[in-house]
């Protein structure tokens, strides 16, 4: 890889001065004339027809500028294209506690509070489906009339290869259960929107979110406004990981109360509501049947999954391929087949939270994995090792793998953690757990069909020699917009604090498809250096005909066009822009990137196909009372394929930060639900209080490795790392509780009481395998697979019946 | 959602309060029932210091009352009467950015930003108390601030080494801090070409 200069320093952030004073405008600290405040009235019923709705009273309260029913927003949406199914107010139905019914603008947040109160909403309870058990039974009426059957929302089956000969050829077949609970983003900021219709007819929305683009999209769709009139301004998001990249009611019912009013209307979502909007991750119950040879070698695996969806689609369908589409990636699968299924039940919508769709199978593969390691005698690192997915090839279901760095990450975490010495050897309730992951770089489809970039850049360059980076991209914290001035820095050879970046405004920059799938890095970072070189290049012209030498000598770095054979012979940067704006014209360039088309071309491929896969392993230790079951985690080593570090401190931040959310899963988050009297499914504790997440006492030492195996289609070879170093660490934990007590606890999150159950069984029938799990996987109607035959079998990415041939994605 | 009295029963009109306010004396009219968070953003206009829950449960809307720390969406408005209230934007002075602010910019422990100000502040109160505090005692101290973005790793290791440099040490971030273990910067050429070329590009290290 080409030497850098200002990439791979461990800048500040290019806005962490405003950060640090308090000064970053989030979307509650936009404040305008005139402005009202909106608060929604939710559904107190998990599910019920709406019979009769009557605001009069609550119009008729001084201080209340308008209130808002369904019937004035019929239209639906959705984040995807086959998931219309959200109204920005229910029109007929609500389908959990927490459906938005109605909004109230008024003076100020405590009159239209008390305006709430007075709308009269008459429900006709309908029976409320609790578990994803009950959502597979026959419903009448269905939750959404949308679904695949009754209330199963989606169902998938594919086959790649001839599983059944794999397994025939196993010396050992493993079957086991696996469940993953759901938990939530839990960002510090909740979300927040501004709308202003202004008298010229344009309307301006300001809102916390990590994809403006989609609810520019949204907003277009449901207020029935042509899109030129829409801008979508994302402020600076305070935490995201998901949870805010759907288009949501609040911001949509903001922006028709103040075309209704005229004036500035605002919502910021109490903490409880924000458990309401929720989009977190799906809980999953799992099925693997995996068949190996004696050496730990996969010949076949069968994973079934089964998702709780809640009460609407959001990015379900996604989500339930990616709970099939990742296992390929890490180890060698000859033949894999995948069932996939997702309910709706009437619970809060489950969506994309950090790792979308791949922790759960994740979890179960890994602990899997570590099972069968233990059966054959083999190390769980070695056996790993001799099973890597190679660089530079296609997996059975047709992705295509680029650097792959994960041998690497087990060699630093194994010789880091002593795990040969201390492995199976520590005293006292004392384990070591491993795990290993992979994520994306991106999706390699955006979410509706299109052929235009997903991702799009423009720079200007000024006389005075500044320059300004104009991109769709939201910085959700992960330090997005460093990133641009980083790349525009180092192309350039100008100082990265010298750069202007603006970015996420509907109006002003080009279309950057938003902050998920880990896509920024590599995608606006590609589209940064395409736009930053075409700038370049008139630089370069412009300052070799001044200097009169040939354009290849003219070097471009520490604020200066040079001579590289002669570096004191050049200009400041500000010459070489007046020079080139001379010759050129107003100097302004573009750059955008789509990814390379996938390989697979069998309905489903869609999911999976991405630029680039980075890799993670992690080994956890935990420390466990085996009396109590009670146990911590005092130390964690990581190690994480990052192509290349763009900047390596922020790199370690995100390593940092998603060993932190991987834990809080793994050890006590839960989504969790109860039933009232009414059969209604409440959540259990919609608070930062009682929503256990770790706190600085619960964060153990983290020991990082940043290991660099840069990637072809990576900016510089870079590739993500927001998300995958998430994903070691649940199994991680599970594995090494294992090796401190000797029990399977087969459930996210493993908690003290599942540890001592199984502890307890184990005193009891100390011969059987102890484990804390669940005991059954219900009859899913999963349908006949399709049937696509492996690279290694010459199979050219469509599926063998030809009747069953998609022509590419999930739509 | 809101619980609070219906504002046509309220019985009381606005009171009128006096406070330092970041050193400066200020007056503000108010509603009895509103919090010092409320009025510091909604009265004031410091909306440097946010809210995560308006419940006090997650450390997001930290101040200090007379230098102590106080979850300002818990105390009332009026109890802050003829009290010294710091908030975020009262912590850079003439010479720049405080110490703790330096080095949380400097190790990335502001990653969204939103929690920072509440950490900042609790912090500060720390140090001014324990100018060497163990890892521990920095645990304890901040262990009422939740953070989702950094894991805390950067955030102790900021108030480490703002610490230090009230403290008067010259230190800089540890290594691995910044690129982790046994990180190979082979890959890294000097910011300037050489021989130098004058331009006014900044430190070879953090910014």
């Amino acid at each position: 890889m080409k030497k850098t200069r200002v990439v791979g320093r461990p800048y500040a952030k290019v806005d962490a001065a405003a950060k640090v004073t308090g000064q970053t405008r989030f979307a509650d600290d936009v404040v305008l004339p005139r402005m009202l405040h909106c608060k929604l009235l939710r559904s107190r019923l998990a599910h019920a027809r709406i019979v009769r709705i009557d605001a009069s009273k609550a119009r008729a309260l001084p201080g209340v500028a308008a209130v808002a029913t369904g019937a004035e927003l019929p239209i639906p949406f959705g984040i995807l294209p086959v998931s219309q199914d959200e109204h920005v107010l229910a029109v007929d139905r609500v389908r959990f506690v927490g459906d938005p019914v109605a909004a109230v603008a008024a003076v100020d947040e405590d009159t239209a509070a008390e305006a709430l109160a007075a709308i009269d909403v008459e429900y006709e309870p309908l029976p409320p489906v609790g578990t994803m058990e009950e959502g597979l039974a026959p419903a009448e009426p269905p939750i959404h009339d949308s679904g695949d059957a009754g209330n199963i929302h989606k169902l998938v089956a594919m086959e790649f290869g001839d599983t059944a000969e794999g397994f025939a050829r196993a010396d050992r077949v493993y079957e086991d259960l696996f469940f993953y609970e759901g938990s939530t983003h839990l960002p510090l900021e909740q979300h927040a929107a501004v709308a202003d219709f202004g008298p010229d007819g344009k309307l301006t929305v300001w809102s916390s979110t990590q994809t403006p683009h989609y609810v520019h999209r949204a907003l277009a769709k449901v207020l029935e406004m042509a899109p030129p009139k829409i801008r979508v301004i994302a402020t600076p998001n305070g935490g995201g990981f998901g949870g805010k990249s759907d288009p949501f009611a609040h911001e949509i019912v903001v922006a028709h109360l103040s075309r209704a009013t005229g004036r500035p209307v605002k919502i910021c979502l109490t903490r409880e509501e924000v458990f309401y909007c929720h989009r977190g991750r799906h809980p999953t119950l799992m099925k693997v049947r995996t068949g190996v040879k004696r050496d730990g070698a996969v010949t076949a695996m069968h994973f079934q999954t089964l998702l709780d969806g809640g009460g609407y689609g959001s990015y379900g369908v996604a989500s339930t391929y990616y709970t099939g589409a990742l296992q390929t990636v890490t180890y060698k699968i000859p033949a894999y087949r995948f069932d996939g299924a997702r309910v709706f039940t009437n619970k809060p919508p489950c969506g994309p939270k950090r790792g979308h769709g791949t922790p759960q199978p994740r979890f179960a593969l890994e602990a899997q994995l570590d099972k069968i390691a233990c059966d054959l005698s083999l190390d769980p690192a070695e056996m790993r090792k001799a099973q890597l997915q190679p660089a530079d090839s296609l997996t059975a279901n047709f992705l295509r793998i680029g650097s792959m760095g994960l041998g690497a990450c087990i060699d630093k975490v194994v010789a880091a953690s002593g795990w040969k010495k201390r492995r199976g050897r520590l005293p006292g309730g004392r384990g070591l757990g491993l795990a290993c992951s992979s994520y994306l770089c991106g999706a390699g489809l955006p979410i509706y069909w299109n052929a235009m970039p997903q991702s799009g850049v423009q720079l200007k360059l000024d006389r005075g020699g500044g320059v300004t980076v104009f991109c769709g991209s939201t910085d959700i914290g992960q330090g997005s917009d460093t990133i641009l001035a980083a790349i525009v820095a180092e192309v350039l050879g100008i100082d990265p604090f010298d750069i202007r970046v603006v970015t996420g405004d509907t109006d002003l920059t080009p279309v950057d498809l938003g902050s998920y799938s880990s896509r920024v890095t590599l995608m606006t970072g590609n589209a940064a250096i395409q736009a930053a070189e075409r700038a370049r290049e008139m630089l370069v012209a412009a300052a070799a005909a001044k200097l009169g030498i040939p354009e290849e000598r003219v070097g471009l770095a520490a604020g200066r066009v040079f001579d590289v054979a002669e570096p004191g012979k050049g200009m400041a940067f500000p010459e070489a822009v007046v020079l080139a704006e001379s010759r050129f014209g107003t100097l302004g360039t573009v750059g955008s990137y789509a990814p390379p088309p996938s390989a697979g071309r069998y309905r489903g491929a869609g999911v999976g196909p991405s630029p680039a896969y980075s890799y993670s392993a992690a080994v956890v230790e935990v420390e466990v009372d085996p009396d109590t079951g009670i146990f911590t985690v005092p130390k964690v080593w990581i190690a994480h394929d990052v192509g290349k570090c763009i900047n390596p401190v922020l790199v370690m931040g995100q390593v940092e930060g998603s060993v932190y959310m991987g834990l809080g899963e793994a050890m006590m988050e839960e989504m969790a639900y109860r039933t009232d009297a009414n059969r209604n499914v409440v959540h259990k504790f919609p608070s930062l209080l009682e929503y256990k997440s770790p706190t600085t006492k619960e964060m153990p030492e983290v020991e990082t490795f940043l290991v660099e195996d840069p990637d072809r289609n990576g900016p510089f070879g870079a590739k993500e790392v927001g998300q995958g170093p998430l994903l070691p660490i649940p199994p991680a934990v599970a594995n090494a509780v294992y090796d401190a007590v000797g029990v399977r606890i087969d459930e996210i999150p493993v908690t003290p009481e599942k540890i001592h159950r199984a502890l307890q069984a184990k005193a009891k029938a100390p011969d059987r395998p102890a484990r804390y799990g669940p005991a059954k996987f219900p009859a899913v109607p999963y349908p006949e697979p399709i049937h696509v035959p492996t690279p290694a079998e010459g199979g050219d990415g469509r599926a063998a019946d030809a009747a069953l041939t998609g022509a590419g994605g999930v739509r | 959602m809101t619980r609070r009295m219906k504002k046509s029963e309220a019985p009381y009109g606005k009171r009128l309060v006096r406070m330092v306010v970041n050193g400066r004396p200020v007056e503000a009219a108010f509603e009895p029932h509103k919090t010092l968070l409320e009025v510091l953003r909604e009265d004031l206009a410091l909306t440097g210091t946010k809210h995560g829950c308006e419940l006090g449960e997650c450390g997001t809307c930290a101040v200090l009352v007379d230098g102590r720390p106080v979850l300002s969406c818990l105390a009332l408005g009026l109890e802050c009467d003829g009290r010294r209230v710091e908030t975020v934007e009262g912590m850079a002075g003439g010479s720049g950015l405080h110490p703790l602010q330096k080095a949380f910019a400097e190790l990335g422990a502001a990653q969204c930003g939103y929690c920072t100000p509440g950490f900042l502040l609790t912090a500060r109160a720390l140090l001014e108390e324990r100018p060497r505090p163990s890892r521990d005692e920095i645990r304890e101290a901040l262990a009422g601030n939740l953070c989702r973005c950094t894991g805390y790793v950067k955030i102790f290791e900021a108030v480490e080494l703002a610490a230090a440099w009230m403290r008067g040490e010259d230190a800089a971030p540890r290594r691995e801090s910044i690129y982790g273990m046994d990180f190979d910067e082979s890959g890294l050429l000097p910011l300037h070409p050489s021989p130098p070329g004058g331009g006014r590009g900044r430190g070879e290290g953090g910014a």
